[in-house]
């Protein structure tokens, strides 16, 4: 699971003698996880790989957070198993149908094609995900 | 004790445990046959249900099951514990939110004290409890439900064995003809001793020991084995954390990736042992009366000579202090050593464990007691923030011999940042 990040709400010089008035309001500091994981025992963090999502806002080596305890609804972005191997797609049902949607940045629209969840082929939902973070820097 | 009250146990057992868990993150694995291996990539330890069906044993050496792997075209796995480890503690926290009072039993397996669900379908609860675990972590589980934890193990055997029921079974009413298909060998508690001595005097099934007089069981076997009968009857005489199989013993021991020769190397991996068995104590506050140490050479090569060196000491006080350990087990081995052998295995075995308690002793100040203690719990924590092994024992070595050969380990996925899931954009 993600280790505790503290960062302290409210931070004040001690002053010798008057203890800031500000420091009343302190509560605690904030911790990631309690905004990022509503329920860890079935959340796992997974790597994106590829550009077929670049357009829902989930680019190469993004860190994808997943939810395995949700359960999917249309418009879901939801790792899916598909012929073995874990994929991330949006859901979209449609009816009795469902079918697993590429979302590529524009010029690429068009280059994948929907997969179409039938009897025929495996697809199963692993989980939905949640979160997609993005590195904005180069280095840690 | 015995308790006049109802009561209702149910054990949720995992199936194929290590096999599940490396299936969740890696799905092709799915209905294939897996094999998952000892520490060292020695014996099975683990088996798919397809492996099992293709007749894989478990404890088989790996090296002389070579042909049949290529033939069924079994996927092979080195043992992964960290992996292991984490999804275990997310089955055990799912079962949790279902009944605050559970004993975990072992690494997948866990015992479920029912009582607070009084009123509600316990049949209903358990297959709301597994179709959570499945959803949540990915991992199948069997639940067996009883009004003893003997009959809730028993029932667990019936929902594995008995496809089509949803993996979920209960005890009926009238238990006798679901304990006449149980054979006395698989029942819990009884070993292979006593069920031969029982099928010696026609005690065949659950159903015939169920049916014993207490007393002559009591004088012809013990009063575990008395209770064992007992709880078959469903009269509860183990509690949550009592089991009829309590740890008397604990074996730490692996073969070596390359022979070992030198004094310096092999004392290492006794040191190593040591180790990890005192630790594994003090996370089950037991303290152990007798160590015996060992090590020996090759079984199979009959080429190079062959030693094997075995030796028995008393730990006085009893104790889980590492450095205490150490030098005990070390003591003992050295004389034992000689030159020119090619050893292939090494292990320390604890005996006589007791509960938690120290026995005071003349030769220990409670100074020296107190700082061992404070000692060990620096040491256990430290290693569990920042991995098995950050800090050790000097005696332990650097030279890396004990390096576990694990070629096919798949990633920590759940443990590592480095090593996540990838999953197709």
């Amino acid at each position: 699971m993600v280790e505790e990040l503290r960062l302290p709400l409210i931070g004040s010089r001690v002053e010798a003698g008057f203890p800031s008035p500000a420091d009343d309001f302190i509560e605690r500091s904030l911790d990631l996880n309690e905004e990022l994981v509503a329920n860890p025992i079935a959340t796992f963090f997974v790597r994106a790989s590829g550009h077929s999502m670049d357009g829902a806002g989930i680019h190469d080596g993004d860190l994808l957070i997943v939810d395995r305890s949700r359960t999917p609804t249309s418009g879901n972005i939801v790792v899916a198993v598909v012929d073995g191997g874990l994929t991330v797609k949006r859901l979209a049902k449609h009816g009795m149908k469902a079918s697993l949607l590429s979302e590529p940045s524009g010029e690429d629209h068009g280059a994948y094609k929907p997969i179409e969840i039938t009897i025929e082929i495996d697809v199963t939902i692993w989980g939905v995900v949640t979160w997609s973070l993005h590195r904005l820097t180069c280095t840690p | 004790m015995v308790t006049a009250q109802a009561h209702m146990y149910a054990l949720a057992d995992c199936n194929n445990f290590y096999a599940s868990c490396e299936r969740v993150f890696e799905p092709h694995l799915e209905k294939k046959p897996v094999v998952v291996l000892s520490n060292n990539d020695g014996c099975i330890i683990a088996r798919s249900q397809e492996a099992k069906n293709a007749g894989f044993k478990m404890g088989e050496p790996i090296f002389k099951c070579r042909d049949r792997v290529k033939q069924h075209n079994v996927i092979v796995r080195s043992s992964n514990f960290s992996l292991y480890g984490d999804m275990s503690r997310r089955v055990m926290q799912t079962i949790r939110l279902f009944s605050p009072d559970v004993e975990v039993y072992s690494i997948d397996e866990a015992f479920i004290q029912l009582d607070g669900l009084l009123g509600r379908d316990f049949e209903q609860e358990m297959r709301n409890m597994r179709a959570a675990v499945l959803q949540w972590t990915g991992i199948p589980i069997s639940i067996g439900i009883g009004k003893t934890k003997t009959l809730a193990k028993l029932a667990n055997h019936y929902a594995k064995k008995t496809p089509g029921i949803g993996g979920v079974a209960k005890i009926p009413q009238n238990p006798s003809a679901m304990l006449r298909e149980v054979e006395v060998g698989d029942i819990w508690g009884i070993g292979r001793r006593w069920s031969e001595k029982l099928r010696n005097i026609g005690v065949k099934t659950a159903l015939d020991l169920s049916q014993m007089e207490p007393t002559v069981i009591k004088n012809t076997f013990n009063i575990v084995a008395m209770k064992t009968a007992m709880e078959l009857r469903g009269c509860t005489y183990f509690r949550l954390e009592q089991t009829p199989d309590q740890r008397k013993t604990l074996l730490r021991s692996r073969s070596f990736a390359k022979p070992v020769t030198a004094w310096q190397e092999l004392s290492e991996a006794i040191a190593s042992h040591a180790t990890r068995a005192a630790e594994k104590l003090r996370n089950e506050e037991l303290v152990a009366s007798i160590l015996k140490v060992f090590f020996h050479t090759s079984l199979f090569n009959s080429r190079t000579p062959r030693h094997s060196a075995y030796t028995t000491v008393e730990l006085i006080p009893p104790t889980n202090t590492t450095h205490t350990i150490i030098k005990a087990a070390l003591d003992a081995a050295h004389p034992m050593w000689k030159a020119g052998f090619e050893y292939k295995r090494a292990g320390v075995y604890l005996q006589e464990l007791l509960k938690g308690h120290v026995q005071a002793s003349l030769f220990d100040s409670p100074e020296e007691k107190a700082r061992d203690k404070r000692m060990m719990l620096v040491l256990d924590a430290v290693n569990t923030s920042m991995g098995v092994g950050t800090l050790h024992f000097a005696a332990t070595g650097f030279t890396k011999v004990m390096q576990m050969r694990q070629l096919q380990r798949s990633p920590c996925y759940t443990t590592r940042w480095d090593e996540l899931p990838r999953v197709i954009a």
